[in-house]
Formats: C-alpha cells, structure tokens, sequence
C-alpha cells in the first residue's frame, strides 16, 4: 500500500512537469489552432541558459527569474519572425515549420552546450523538512512551483485586461480587432507565455532527468498525451490530463509494463484518445463545416 | 454640419472579385445614415472596407478629416469607430460582462464604470444575465449585447450591419428605439446598413441605395422612401 | 505562399518541343538514359560509391512511399522511420533465426509493412493535420524504445542490433555481392516506381489528391474516403518498409537507434526538398537524405539537424513544391519559349 501511494504521488509530482507543458501547448492550440512540436526544445534552450547561468555563478533564483524573462523573449520572437508568416499556409507548411524549429532550436541547443549529459541543480535540499517518505523534497517543491504557476496562470487570464483581450482574440480574433486588441501581439505574447511555462518545466525536470539536448523530447509526448486527454482546447481540461498521465505513467510503469515502455505507453493513450474520443475529457467537439 | 465620415472612390475585393466599385457617400456629424440594398449588393463589404476587414480596400477613407485606409482594423477602431458586425460577432465563451469590459479594452478614463450603468440601463436585460456565458444568450440578447460591446468603445461613430437580422419585430422596434435614444441623447453618428429597408428608413436622416457594388440613388430618407422604385423594390408596395 | 499544387497542369506532351519530338518522347528517352546509365554505374565505381548509390535509390522508395501518403494524400506522418524499421527488422529476423532465403524476405516486409500501416491507418480516419502528426511523432519516438524491450530481445537482438550477411550473386553471374545487391535493389525499385506511377496518375491519383484537397467535398462526390485513406497508408507502409527491408541487406545491420525519431525527420525533409507530389523528386530527395546529414555531422554534431531544420523553414518559405515544382515551373517556361 505504501509503495502504491508512493507511486501515485510521484506519479503527482511529475504529472505537475505534464500538466505544465500541457497547458503550454494549449494556449497555443487555443489560438491559433496549431500545436507547437518545438514546445519541448524552446524549454530545453531556456533550461541551458539557467545552466549557463548558474555555472558562472548566478544563485539559483535569480538565474530562475532571468531565464523566464529570457524564454518569454524567446516565444515572442519565434512567432514574431518565424512563425507569422505561415498563418494563412495549409497545414502541413505550418507543421513542417514547427519541426524545423524543432531542428534548430535542438541542434542549438547541441552546439552551444554540447551533448554531454549535465546535472542540473535543485533548489529544493535533499534534507529539507518538507521531503517525507512518499515525496522527496523536489517533487514536494515540483507540486509547489507548478501550482503557483498555474494559478498565476489563471489569475492573469481571468482578473486582468491583458489576460482578457488574449482570451478574446484566441477565441474570435475578428471581434476582439473591433474592439481595439491588436490580435497580432496578443498571439505573440501567448508563444512568451507558453515559452515562459515551457521553461519552468524544464527546469523542474532537469534535475531529475538531467540535462541534454534530447531531454524535453519524452516529456513533451507526455504533455501532448496529457492535453489530448483534458482537451486540446480546454487548457485546464489539458492540466488535469497531466496529472492524470503523470499519475497513470508512474502506475503502468510500476505494475503493469516496467519502465521502459514508457513513451509506448504515451504512444497507446495518444492513440487511444484520437480514436476513442478526439476532444478528449473536457474539450468541445470538433465541427468542421463542408 | 460637417461630415464625420467620407468616402472617395472606395472599392473593395475579396481576392480577385470586386465587390465594390467606387463609392461615394458621407455621414454627417450626428446624423444617421442608411445604406440599402438587396443581398449581395455589397453593403456588409463596405463596412468591412471601412474597417479594413477581410477585403482588399481602395480608395480614399476620411474619419474626421484624417485618412484612415489602410490603417490596420484595431487602430481604426481605436480612433472612434465601433462596428457591429453582422452575425453581432459575439464571444461566445466569455461572460456578458467579460463581453462588455472587451469593449472598453482600449479606455483608459474613469468613466468606463459609469458606462457599464448607462448600458445596463439602456438594455436591462442584459444585465439581469451579466455573468451568464455570451454563447447562451438569444438572438436578440446577443444583438443588444453586440450593440452594448461598441457602446462601450464611446465611439464617435457607429456602423450597425444589419442589426435586425434574424429577430422578432417587437425587438427589433426596442433596439431601434434605443439606437435613436443613443443618437439624441449622444450625438453619435451612425452608419446602418440594412436589408429592412422599412425601419432603416425610419430611424436614418440619410439613405444610399446599394446595387451590384454601385450607389444608385442618395438623398434624404423620406425621398428615398417615397421614390417609386425604391418603394416597388424595396418597400413591398 | 506555401500551396501545395494539384496534378500538373494538362500541357500539350504531344505538341513538337524541340527538334521535332514531342515533350512526351524527350521524357521516355531520357528516362530510358537514366536507365541504362544505372544499369551501368556498377561497373565504373568504386565499391564504396556504390555502396552510396545504392543507399540513395533505396531511400528514393522510402521517399516514395512517404510522398504517396504526405504528398499525394495529406495525411502528414512523421513516423516513417517506424515502417522502415519493421522492414528492416523483419528481413533482419528471418534471416537470422529462419531459413529463409533474403530475396523472400523483402516481399514478406512489405506484406507485413502494409498490415501495419493499413491498421495504423484505421484510427487515424479520423485524425486530421495536426492530431495524426501528433500521432506519426508519438510513433517515431517509441519506436527505438520498443525494438530496445527486454522481453523483445530475443528475436531483435536489443540494443546490440542483428548483424546479417550479403547475399552472393546468384550462381552463374559474373558480379560481386555488393553489385549484385545493387541490380537486386533496381529489380524492386523499377516495378515499384512503375506501380505508383500507374496508380497515381489514374483515377486513384485524382482521388487521393481530392482527398487531401478537399476531404469533404470528395466524400460528397461518392469517394470512400474511409477506404482510400486506410489503403493509402498501408500502400506507404509496404513502399517504405521494403525499402527498409532493402536497406537492412545494404547496411548489413540493424539496430534500434538507427531508426530513431530523427530518421523519420530526414524523410520529411527529403520529399519536402524533392518536392510534395512529386515522383521524380524521390530521387532528389534520397540524395539530399543521403548526402546532407552525413557530410554535415563531418561538421559538427549539430550541424545536421540544424541544416535540415533551415531546409525545411526554408523550403516552405520559398520553394513549397520542392525542387521538382521547380524543375516543373522552369520547364513549363522553357517549354513555353521553345514552342513558339
């Protein structure tokens, strides 16, 4: 019993990262109806740069702080420049792009801080008094930063002007022009905003899985496996399929398949979801008019 | 009186068709204007092209004397026009109020709270339903509610596209009251373009007729009305 | 700017073009030269040129069987990689732990490769743009972790992969093994190209591209949908998994990682270079997913995924059908000044 709660509580902890990048990749699919394959490696970058920092001697937070600014910069800039342009293309342009970005931004990632593997420091001691014998202190940590993450989340959409005229344009861009938002920007701050989210997962799972090139490239299957199961365009439908993959990953690992099926594991809810029940969990159906 | 509105030789496209070819037509400060015609006669596409939405714009725009064509849509509309578009473009997601506060997104003066009360008190009904979710709301509700959203622009001038689409007559006689309650007591200009040729000309100091992208005929609204094509085509009688 | 095109437009093939030929006679007698000079390659390089060159036309039918899913129907896969993989393994395995002879191993890959992307291709009936890329991406990354299982390891070998030996020219000719391997790839390769050029220009061509163009006005129009998409994965899978079962005899190895993710990305960048809808444009593409990574890594690590990721972005900026669109566009204009 007590091995099985621990599970699930781990299974919690990491479900926090899914839920995370889940909601990342929702904001996105929200409004402009594409997801962004390259959401795990815009967090990996931005975890080298915290590395980066940290090794010339940043403390912890303030390398924290200066890397969510530097990934917000980062999505702005991506959808400003590279992904504007491929708005009105089919889809499969657009796809094409995304994993192009997926491309540079991972071989980037190779060639400024190599392919070694590197530590990634946590700022939560391993001796700290809130560790106990389910969860280590990092993951109580993990569940902390992710909460706060999401609930500044849903502060700002939902009690500020900003959050407001974003939620608008994501949903009918035409009406929120009349009404002055300029649509434009408020999709680029979406891309920081994901970047931004994108980054803190990153950097609550480096320390656990430590840092490469090719680390966010599991974890972004799973955030994918969480928000189709909440629905791709439900964001908190998205984050509580994140906990639910975190939970059931842990679960499947443990008692059913061993830990090394874990992406087919992914692979099986993906598909499962596509064909069972594509809006997933929480989301609307799809429509298509002819 | 000044015209708050001016055209010159505007046309407009959708791609390679042209809807639109040269209009000439002006709004007076204050006054209300109507724009009529038959479908696909290219009136929503004027006002689209007055806003720059969705169609390739030509010509020449005056608001207030200053050139606004190829402006982007978000500024035009930051400048003093508010657009009520057909199929009233609601957020269906967003609560009414959420709705109502999106209108004022680009106010930064204090008297946004007081424009809440003063549409609130113009359509009750919507704000018995103020934290209901837009999507739910009836046709007519969402109209008022469309209206409300560029009333709370505090728009010098205001294009309607056909609010009486798809609405009971006692409704559209309320919202129609109210548009002229708005238009003396404000000031507000109006621009309204209509299929309901009948009520348009009721409310409107103005009227263009709008056939196959062309203004036919213009003048005031009581000639328009009574010219014997007009009222064969038009009036039903 | 980036459209995917149609078919090519109905040109006069039959018109004079040049030195009183028709653009249709000029085609078949240069494809008859590409064809002899193939046939002759083998005796005038080196081994391992060879060796290249094979590899190229072996990934050219990978291409092709991408191409005829993405291309032609649109239904984006980023999970090729996995039909290759199938058919390298599976040719791998028989060789390994049966008796059976390499050349009955590629039609029983492709068999296998068809069955596999025909029910993959159930589900994803319903999956859309991004849903089945998400999908095709899910595939691509499990599959190294799958042929990597413990419980799997005693037909794939694991992590050590399974080393298989070259076949001998058949009794009697007077080639080596590597050039025979050569003429035995060709052997596949033509009555493959030949197939797909058959069907796609047909009435099925003009179905699968209704299909991508216009998935529900097609539907209304009487086309089963349902049918044409499922077999159109499956056809893909068994081009691509023969091609994987061709390159298994080629590398001599298999292995899991070499069918990583990263494979499946080189074959998007390859029909997207060789143009979407393009048949001749396989053979470009495979060039570019032969040469480009390759010479790249001499470079630096980085440097391949980087190069593709610019060729990709790029190409969607610039040039959406690929060289083939390209080489097309040109030759219409050419076309167009000749015959005046």
């Amino acid at each position: 019993m007590q091995a099985f709660l621990h599970q699930v509580l781990s299974g919690f902890a990491t479900g926090g990262i899914y839920a995370s990048v889940a909601l990342a990749l929702v904001m996105i699919y929200q409004s402009t109806h594409h997801v962004n394959f390259a959401q795990g490696e815009m967090a990996t970058f931005s975890t080298y740069m915290a590395w980066k920092m940290i090794t010339i001697g940043f403390p912890y937070w303030a390398a924290f702080l200066l890397t969510l600014l530097f990934a917000f910069v980062l999505g702005v800039a991506i959808e400003r420049i590279i992904v504007r342009p491929f708005y009105k293309a089919p889809v499969l342009s657009v796809i094409a792009v995304f994993i192009g970005l997926l491309l540079i931004i991972n071989s980037l990632s190779g060639a400024l801080f190599d392919y070694t593997i590197k530590p990634f420091p946590s700022p939560f001691p391993s001796d700290a008094w809130y560790g106990g014998p389910y969860l280590s202190p990092h993951e109580v940590g993990m569940i902390f930063v992710t909460f706060v993450v999401l609930a500044l989340t849903f502060f700002f959409f939902r009690f500020t002007p900003l959050g407001l005229a974003m939620r608008a344009a994501a949903e009918n861009p035409v009406s929120s022009r009349l009404c002055g938002v300029r649509v434009g920007w408020m999709l680029a701050l979406g891309w920081g905003l994901a970047g931004l989210i994108g980054a803190v997962a990153g950097m609550m799972t480096a320390p656990v899985i430590y840092l490469d090139p090719y680390m966010m490239f599991s974890v972004l299957l799973y955030g994918f496996a969480g928000a189709l199961l909440g629905g791709i365009d439900n964001p908190w439908g998205a984050v509580l399929g994140g906990f639910i993959v975190g939970v059931l990953q842990n679960i499947a690992g443990a008692y059913l398949v061993g830990t090394e099926l874990m992406v087919t594991v992914a692979l099986v809810i993906i598909i499962g979801i596509l064909v069972i029940k594509p809006s997933g969990l929480f989301g609307r159906p799809i429509v298509t008019r002819v | 009186m000044s015209a708050i509105l001016e055209t010159r030789a505007l046309s407009a496209a959708y791609g390679p068709t042209r809807v639109l070819q040269s209009i000439d037509l002006s709004v007076p400060e204050r006054g209300i204007v109507t724009l009529l015609g038959a479908n696909g006669a290219g009136k929503t596409t004027t006002l689209r092209a007055l806003c720059n939405m969705m169609v390739r714009v030509s010509g020449e725009i005056r608001f207030e004397g200053q050139r606004i064509d190829g402006k982007a849509t978000e500024d035009i509309v930051r400048l003093g026009i508010g657009h009520v578009p057909d199929g009233r473009g609601t957020l269906v997601s967003l609560s009414v109020e959420e709705n109502l506060r999106l209108g004022a997104y680009t106010r930064r003066d204090a008297r946004v709270a007081q424009d809440f009360e003063r549409v609130y008190s113009y359509f009750p009904r919507l704000k018995e339903r103020r934290r209901q979710q837009a999507g739910t709301l009836s046709g007519g509700e969402q109209q008022m509610l469309a209206i409300s959203r560029a009333l709370m622009l505090r728009p010098k001038l205001m294009l309607l596209d056909e609010p009486s689409f798809g609405l009971a007559p006692l409704v559209v006689q309320e919202i129609f009251r109210i548009l002229r309650t708005i238009n003396e007591q404000e000031g507000m200009s109006m621009l309204l373009v209509e299929q309901n040729a009948n009520i348009a000309l009721e409310l409107a100091n103005e009227a263009y007729l709008l056939e196959t992208g062309r203004i036919m005929l213009s003048g005031p609204a009581a000639t328009i009305g009574s010219d014997e094509s007009v009222r064969r085509a038009y009036l039903g009688y | 700017m980036a459209t995917l095109e149609t078919s090519r437009p109905a040109t006069t093939a039959a018109a004079p073009l040049f030195a009183g030929l028709s653009l249709r006679v000029w085609q078949i007698i240069g494809l008859a030269a590409v064809l002899a000079a193939a046939c002759v390659l083998p005796f005038i390089i080196s081994s391992y040129q060879l060796l290249l060159a094979n590899q190229v036309i072996v990934y050219a039918v990978a291409l092709l069987g991408l191409n005829i899913l993405t291309g032609y129907n649109g239904q984006f896969s980023l999970g090729h990689g996995a039909f290759y993989a199938i058919g390298a393994y599976t040719t791998a395995i028989l060789l390994d732990k049966t008796g059976i002879p390499y050349w009955a191993t590629i039609p029983m890959a492709g068999v296998l490769c068809f069955a596999v992307g025909f029910l993959f291709g159930l589900p994803a009936l319903r999956l859309e743009g991004h849903y089945l890329a998400l999908a095709t991406f899910a595939l691509a990354i499990a599959t190294p972790q799958l042929l990597k299982y413990k419980d799997f390891d005693f037909l794939t070998g694991g992590v050590q992969g399974i080393v298989i030996t070259a076949p001998d020219a058949p009794g009697g000719l007077p080639l080596r093994a590597d050039q025979w391997l050569y003429f035995f790839c060709l052997l596949w390769t033509i009555p493959l190209f030949i197939v797909a050029w058959n069907l796609l220009r047909g009435r099925t061509g003009r179905a699968l591209v209704a299909i991508r163009d216009h998935p529900l006005a097609a539907a209304t129009m009487g086309i089963d949908t349902a049918r044409y998409k499922s077999m159109t994965f499956g056809v893909s899978a068994m081009f691509t998994g023969i091609a994987g079962a061709l390159g298994a005899l080629l590398a001599q190895f298999v292995s899991p990682d070499s069918f990583d993710f990263f494979l499946s990305v080189r074959f998007l960048v390859g029909i997207v270079v060789g143009g979407l809808a393009s048949m001749a444009g396989a053979f470009f593409g495979a060039i570019f997913v032969e040469f480009v990574p390759n010479i790249a890594d001499l470079l630096s690590k980085a440097a391949p995924q980087a190069i593709q990721g610019i060729v990709l972005i790029g190409c969607m900026y610039l040039m959406p059908t690929g060289v083939m669109g390209l080489v097309r566009a040109l030759g219409h204009r050419l076309g167009r000044r000749v015959a005046r």
